[in-house]
């Protein structure tokens, strides 16, 4: 790490071709796979195996070039400011592929559903099916036979019975891992590596229980609640907005756990830590989605 | 003028490799600029081949020459390949080009992410261009993709769809925080932001643009992806969902889209009319706060594009009068080209000429476009051959007329060579007159009610659409042009000096034509030298 040294632009690289082939091999696989789903004897999940080990293993060599670079003293103080603004960007951009989520449910709740359900000015939209009425959560669906809609919700159940309510347990988890990285990330700063260790244990240890209960929870869905992806636009905002910001605390959980890994191993220091930095942006991101997505999917 | 300086080029640094590796590895601005360049431009007559199927069928009315299922297969296609095959890459191999050399950087500051990123859409269009050989055909339900066409009545096929639509994204995406970063983080010392070129400028807001919307567009296809195999109901009105919800999602991304593809085009057009006026740009400010006022406008019109669907009044008021506010910043912006012209040296070299036939052409767009945006008039003119007419004004002679202009422009410091100036000339007159033959007959036929992506009409509009044919084929013709003027240029033009144009300002003329393969390893320094855009 020295500020004087010049922007390094490796002069070439053989990672970026195999991620982009990696890519094509997913398209493929991922294309085909969905669409032979129900077919016996089809074998279209090996290719998207395939890309799944080549992107994985490009991953893995790319990131480990990155590091070891970094660690021969090769970046500047500039190189890693475009590592923070690239990061930044990024989650901004993962901030806006939920807002496409969050942008459908709020259409639904405020204006199709009640529209189905004959609101509004000279609004004819419930011909269709003048015997809905519309609530949210929609248990009824308007054409209920075709998709049945769900025998229970997820809403919240009272303050009493608050304890009883998985959501309850994974907010206390998400929110207190948001609070235990930040302080690995303090200890880390100030040189104190067994706190800092201990407290990445903590902050991923909490985490998977995030994911344990979210597992949980979808299996209490299907077995019990009648509430499944089929379950009209209930269920399929449920499903996905929850199923997406899963999607993401096991991202940033894999990371995280990566972070801690290399920390056992002996890497970041008290002023060169990106890596884990970045993951810990990335997981306060988590948190803050998880905080809307209570709000508007399980509260209010 | 500032006097030609030696590019820094340090002896540790070699040259590009040999072979074809170059191209596969490289992680050079230059090259992955020239990757992205020439990609659009094979797309560009692939899409363009398209295109002459459609004007074929549509030759003469009745049933033609295709099926009306493939019909609809090559205008679904035609309008992916120019939008996200042609139009964007262009743009983006002209920032790789041009921004590191503008701001006096080494090069990107991502230089392995932004080979990741040209690479990504090889694979995408050769898996969209697949489809037409699988079972089912080629994704057939417009560029739009509205749901239920592209859900319930979809092709098989569209699952390939939705993954290439995905890793395009991701290029999209990871091209753009390539380019934010490199303006943010990469500028010589003392180019501040409002000393930074136009084209950059420009390509700093398409940027930020790109990263709010090409997430949303994921969102989108995701939705689809789970309505047609996992039994969700986004889309679905059965199940308490709403087909609407799709193309209020689509259009949220799609309408800062189409300002994706002209924001650059405004760079572009206000570097050319400032050289061959020999002034500088006439009210710079004015001009970064009239695109930055454009692109926080895109995120609130989009259901300009839905006026028909079915909206409560006060949204079509509130989309209505929202979109119109988006013609002031435009104007401003055609009022400063104006006036850099204004009572400047003008000479008429083929950029110049394709940038004023820019904002002659693209005015007419944009002026359609105001037609459409009154609700009410909307209601005759939604789904005709006006709205066609309207956006292939603001594309063709707006943002690809802007491509081949910057392509006329910085060839020469690309290259080395000048182009041959008469053949330029000549493919700009034959360009101007065909695109206006192609689009402008097609403003009647809408008014006059004909719809558009259907490859049958009524017999009144059979003359026009005679004349639009004959325009298309020689517009197409004519870009055969554009090749062999690239062609010949590269191969035996003449030797190009490094400021190129004798009004050209800017730190790529400082630099030898062409530049070295590693330019501004050490910055610039923008103290002593000349910096203004």
């Amino acid at each position: 790490m020295s500020s004087d040294s010049s922007y390094y632009v490796p002069e070439s690289s053989k990672l970026p071709i195999f991620m982009a082939f990696g890519l094509l091999l997913f398209v493929l696989g991922a294309g085909s796979t969905i669409n032979d789903l129900g077919k016996e004897s089809s074998n279209s999940y090996l290719l998207l195996i395939t890309a799944f080990a080549v992107i994985w293993g490009v991953m893995f060599v790319w990131f480990s070039k990155v590091i070891n670079e970094n660690n021969k003293g090769m970046y500047s103080d500039q190189l890693n400011q475009s590592f923070v603004w690239g990061m930044a960007w990024f989650i901004f951009s993962e901030v806006m592929f939920f807002f496409a989520f969050f942008l459908a449910l709020g259409y639904v709740r405020m204006f199709s559903v009640p529209w189905l359900g004959g609101e509004g000015e000279k609004a004819i939209t419930n011909i269709l099916w003048p015997a809905f009425e519309a609530t949210w959560p929609v248990m009824v669906t308007p054409d209920n036979e075709n998709f049945p809609g769900a025998e229970h919700n997820m809403n919240m159940p009272g303050i009493t019975k608050l304890h009883t309510w998985l959501p309850f347990w994974n907010t206390l988890c998400l929110v207190t891992s948001s609070g235990t990285i930040a302080l690995a990330e303090a200890a880390l700063k100030k040189g104190k590596r067994a706190a800092f260790k201990s407290w990445m244990v903590v902050t991923i240890s909490l985490g998977f229980i995030f994911v344990f209960l979210q597992g949980l929870e979808y299996y209490e869905a299907y077995a019990h609640m009648g509430l499944t992806l089929g379950a009209g636009i209930y269920g399929t905002t449920f499903f996905l907005l929850t199923g997406f910001h899963g999607f993401h605390v096991c991202l940033g959980a894999i990371i995280l756990t990566i972070m801690t890994i290399r920390g056992f191993g002996g890497a970041f220091s008290e002023h060169d830590h990106f890596g884990l930095a970045a993951g810990s942006w990335y997981w306060h991101f988590v948190d803050v989605v998880w905080i809307l997505l209570v709000l508007v999917v399980y509260v209010f | 003028m500032s006097a030609v300086i030696e590019g820094h080029h340090d002896d540790h640094h070699h040259g590009p490799a040999k072979g074809i590796t170059r191209w596969l590895y490289t992680t050079n601005h230059k090259d992955i600029g020239s990757l992205y360049l020439w990609f659009s431009f094979i797309m560009l007559f692939i899409g363009g081949a398209m295109a002459m199927v459609i004007r074929a069928e549509l030759f003469e009315p009745g049933s033609q020459i295709v099926s009306p299922e493939f019909y609809n297969q090559m205008v679904t296609n035609h309008g992916l390949i120019m939008v996200f095959g042609v139009i964007m890459p262009a743009f983006v191999g002209l920032a790789n080009w041009l921004i590191p050399m503008q701001i006096g950087a080494p090069d990107m500051a991502l230089p392995r992410l932004n080979n990741l990123s040209f690479w990504i859409l090889p694979a995408a269009f050769g898996v969209l261009l697949a489809t037409f050989f699988m079972e089912g055909g080629a994704p057939n339900f417009g560029w739009t993709f509205y749901a239920p066409l592209s859900t319930e009545y979809a092709p098989p096929t569209v699952t390939y769809f939705i993954f290439a639509v995905h890793i395009m994204g991701a290029s999209s995406i990871m091209g753009s925080i390539n380019v934010i970063t490199t303006i943010l983080n990469m500028r010589a010392p003392g180019m501040t932001l409002m000393k930074m070129p136009l084209f950059v400028w420009s390509w700093l807001i398409t940027a930020y643009l790109l990263i709010a919307v090409m997430p949303v567009l994921a969102g989108a296809v995701t939705m689809m992806l789970m309505d047609i195999h996992f039994g969700t109901s986004f889309f679905k009105a059965g199940g308490g969902g709403d087909p609407v919800l799709f193309q209020h999602i689509f259009w949220f991304f799609g309408h800062p889209e189409v300002y994706i593809m002209i924001l650059p085009a405004f760079g572009i057009v206000s570097h050319i009319i400032e050289t061959f006026s020999r002034k500088p740009i006439f009210g710079y400010d004015s001009m970064v706060y009239a695109i930055a006022s454009i692109a926080l406008l895109s995120f609130v019109v989009w259901a300009h594009h839905m006026f028909t669907v079915g909206m409560p009044i006060a949204g079509e008021l509130f989309f209505m009068y929202s979109t119109m506010l988006i013609a002031i910043p435009t104007g401003v912006k055609v009022f400063n080209w104006l006036s850099t012209m204004f009572k400047g040296s003008l000479t008429f070299e083929t950029p110049m000429l394709f940038a004023i036939a820019f904002v002659a052409l693209f005015t007419i767009g944009g002026l359609s476009g105001l037609m459409l945006a009154i609700a009410p008039a909307d209601f005759q003119y939604h789904d005709t051959y006006f709205v066609v007419a309207h956006f292939h004004y603001v594309l063709v002679p707006g943002a690809l007329f802007s491509i081949i202009a910057a392509v006329y422009y910085w060839l020469p410091k690309w290259t080395g060579y000048m182009y041959d100036e008469f053949m330029g000339k000549t493919h700009f007159w034959l360009s101007f007159v065909s695109v206006n033959l192609t689009f402008f007959p097609m403003h009647f036929v809408g008014l006059a009610g004909m719809p558009r992506r259907i490859p049958d009409y009524a017999m009144q509009f059979a003359d026009y659409n005679m004349i639009v044919s004959v325009g298309a084929f020689l517009f197409g013709l004519s870009q055969l042009l554009f090749l062999y003027v690239v062609l010949k240029a590269i191969f035996y033009g003449k030797k190009a000096t490094g400021q190129v144009w004798e009004g050209a300002q800017g730190l790529e003329w400082t630099l030898e034509s062409p530049p070295a393969y590693h330019t501004f390893e050490t910055p610039p320094n923008l103290e002593t030298g000349e910096a203004k855009s």
